[in-house]
């Protein structure tokens, strides 16, 4: 197994980061630069912008719990891939396993349900 | 097994075809994102009886050129409390993640390129259905980025709704492809659309049937979630929350100006055709010609198969713009709440009975009619399961008694000001006498019972 494969990969990247890079710097000097304070302040419908909160201010728990189910799950999915591509060769005992591994996170998930973890407001 | 050799073809081009192969991608989604832009705003146009984009060359087709160079040419504003490095690379993110996830897409077999021996896909690796999900997660640090680092209210939770939005889906999308593993037995692409070659033979207890041997009808729950998700994952209606302009004005992107608010428009659009692209990679048979015109027997072979994965994936397109132009948007929490409880649980169900009926059908201590009992006891199973579920989470549901409105009335007597009822129904008009005759005398709280 060479990582001859992976190259091409690189090239995209490259050409996509390059564009990207160029038009984002090229940017300020195409357009026209006609600054007043007005422009500068963050957008609020015309209204005097809210003062930003020292320290970045704080957001709703819920877009931490978000993440971190998110992390459970995304785990869970990283061990269902191999599970599911060599499946044919794990059978019954591969079953077996993955039932009793699915059944586990449910738990979990069945936790976070009944605790409302998942209800927006 | 026999197929794990074709990854070997990957990985051989000398060096100036793999820079074309290079361009040609990078083109192809260049164009794509401005023909999807054009397409959409016609296509809803019609479907809103109304002539759409006409003015810049035949049928506005120029339309979306001309409104990308207008872009380069407007003023680049850096507001005051951006954090002016995450702000400048926040698109550059975006923009990159989106292009490379398209370099595992197939988008025919093997041809002759000048005289050199080429798959007509940039490569194949063993784990490529990963690298497509690993670019789109990546992506979601774009517009997380920019909506932190525009110092601005409205992008910072438009950017919040993003990311939340965009992983909740992710792991729907993530768990309806585990099924194509399921079947296939691997994650290169190439492979996948060559599991899907020819015509499956269905037998069902004696019954047999010749279906396409696509994943998207052998799988059909699988297909409707990932599409479903894919919808979700690219924050398109209805699931444009991020968006809403009705409360979060542009959402992340709303300080964004200029070139840079282009290439977040570019790399939704591009992250839009990658995954119309891996919807038919993994669903609808790749670039293999659909039923009909697979009788012709050189359908799939030189160059044909890249116009009937373009084709695909244009219809894909169509129905996004189909659902955008026919669905209203959802509230935040419904939408959280269908991503979570129905779609994730859903999946595991189906990916564990999916599982049971593939080994029912591989075992060898089993008769005919006895896998067939297996596996609708496992089907019946699953279904009873599902319905436990719901069953279990209506329970959950508290039926709050809504207090009777106040009906209305007037507040000092009946020469008093009409007070407004609590619901806001329209009260029947004062000159209407035969009404306020037959109506209980009104209690406002003032008066003495």
């Amino acid at each position: 197994m060479s990582l001859a494969p992976y190259v091409p990969i690189l090239g995209l990247f490259a050409l996509a980061a390059g564009f990207a890079l160029f038009s984002v710097a090229a940017a300020p000097f195409v357009g026209p630069r006609r600054f007043n304070k007005a422009k500068l302040d963050a957008y609020e419908c015309g209204i005097e912008p809210t003062p930003q909160p020292v320290g970045g201010g704080r957001f709703p728990v819920k877009f931490y719990l978000t993440a971190m189910l998110f992390i459970v799950f995304d785990i869970e999915i990283i061990f269902l891939y191999p599970w599911a591509v060599n499946f044919g060769m794990l059978g019954v005992f591969g079953f077996v396993e993955m039932v009793l591994f699915i059944v586990t996170v449910f738990v979990a998930f069945a936790y976070v349900w009944r605790r409302g973890g998942l209800d927006w407001d | 097994m026999i197929l794990a050799e074709n990854l070997d073809q990957f990985g051989k081009d000398p060096w100036w075809l793999v820079l074309a192969k290079v361009v040609v991608i990078f083109a192809f989604l260049v164009v794509m994102t401005l023909f999807a832009i054009w397409y959409e705003r016609k296509v809803v146009a019609r479907m809103q009886v109304r002539p759409g984009p006409n003015r810049n060359g035949p049928f506005g087709l120029l339309q979306s050129l001309a409104d990308g160079l207008k872009l380069a040419f407007k003023e680049d504003i850096m507001p005051r409390l951006a954090d002016k490095v995450v702000f400048f690379f926040a698109p550059v993110i975006s923009t990159i993640c989106a292009f490379t996830a398209f370099s595992v897409i197939p988008f025919g077999p093997t041809v002759s390129i000048f005289g050199t021996h080429s798959p007509l896909q940039l490569t194949d690796i063993p784990v490529a259905v990963l690298l497509v999900l690993a670019c789109s997660s990546m992506g979601i640090y774009g517009v997380v980025l920019g909506g932190w680092a525009s110092g601005s209210t409205y992008p910072l939770l438009g950017g919040l709704r993003s990311s939340a939005q965009m992983i909740s889906y992710e792991v729907a999308m993530g768990l309806s492809i585990v099924s194509v593993f399921l079947v296939s037995g691997t994650m290169s692409t190439s492979q996948i659309v060559e599991g899907q070659a020819g015509n499956g033979t269905v037998n069902i207890g004696g019954w047999h049937a010749d279906l396409p041997a696509w994943y998207g009808i052998l799988l059909i729950p699988s297909f409707l979630i990932y599409f479903t998700a894919a919808v979700g994952e690219t924050n398109r209606a209805p699931f444009d929350l991020p968006e809403a302009e009705s409360e979060l004005v542009g959402g992340f992107h709303t300080e964004y100006s200029s070139l840079k608010f282009a290439l977040f428009f570019l790399a939704e659009y591009v992250n839009m055709v990658t995954v119309s692209g891996l919807c038919t990679t993994l669903f609808l048979g790749g670039w293999r010609a659909p039923w009909p015109i697979s009788l012709w027997d050189g359908a799939n072979q030189g160059w044909w198969p890249v116009l009937w994965f373009t084709i695909k994936v244009l219809l894909l397109l169509f129905v996004f713009v189909w659902l955008r132009g026919t669905l209203p948007r959802l509230r935040y929490d419904q939408f959280m709440r269908f991503g979570w409880k129905v779609l994730i649980p859903a999946n595991l169900i189906w990916i564990l009975s999916l599982a049971g009926i593939l080994l029912t059908i591989n075992s060898d201590s089993l008769s005919g009619p006895g896998k067939f009992g297996v596996s609708v006891a496992i089907i019946v199973a699953a279904l009873a399961l599902g319905f436990v579920a719901i069953a279990m989470s209506r329970r959950n549901v508290t039926v709050v008694e809504i207090p009777k409105a106040h009906p209305g009335g007037r507040v000092g007597g009946s020469k008093g000001f009409p007070l407004p009822p609590m619901n806001l129904e329209v009260p029947p008009s004062p000159r209407a006498k035969l009404v306020i005759a037959e109506r209980e005398p009104v209690s406002t709280g003032k008066e003495k019972a």
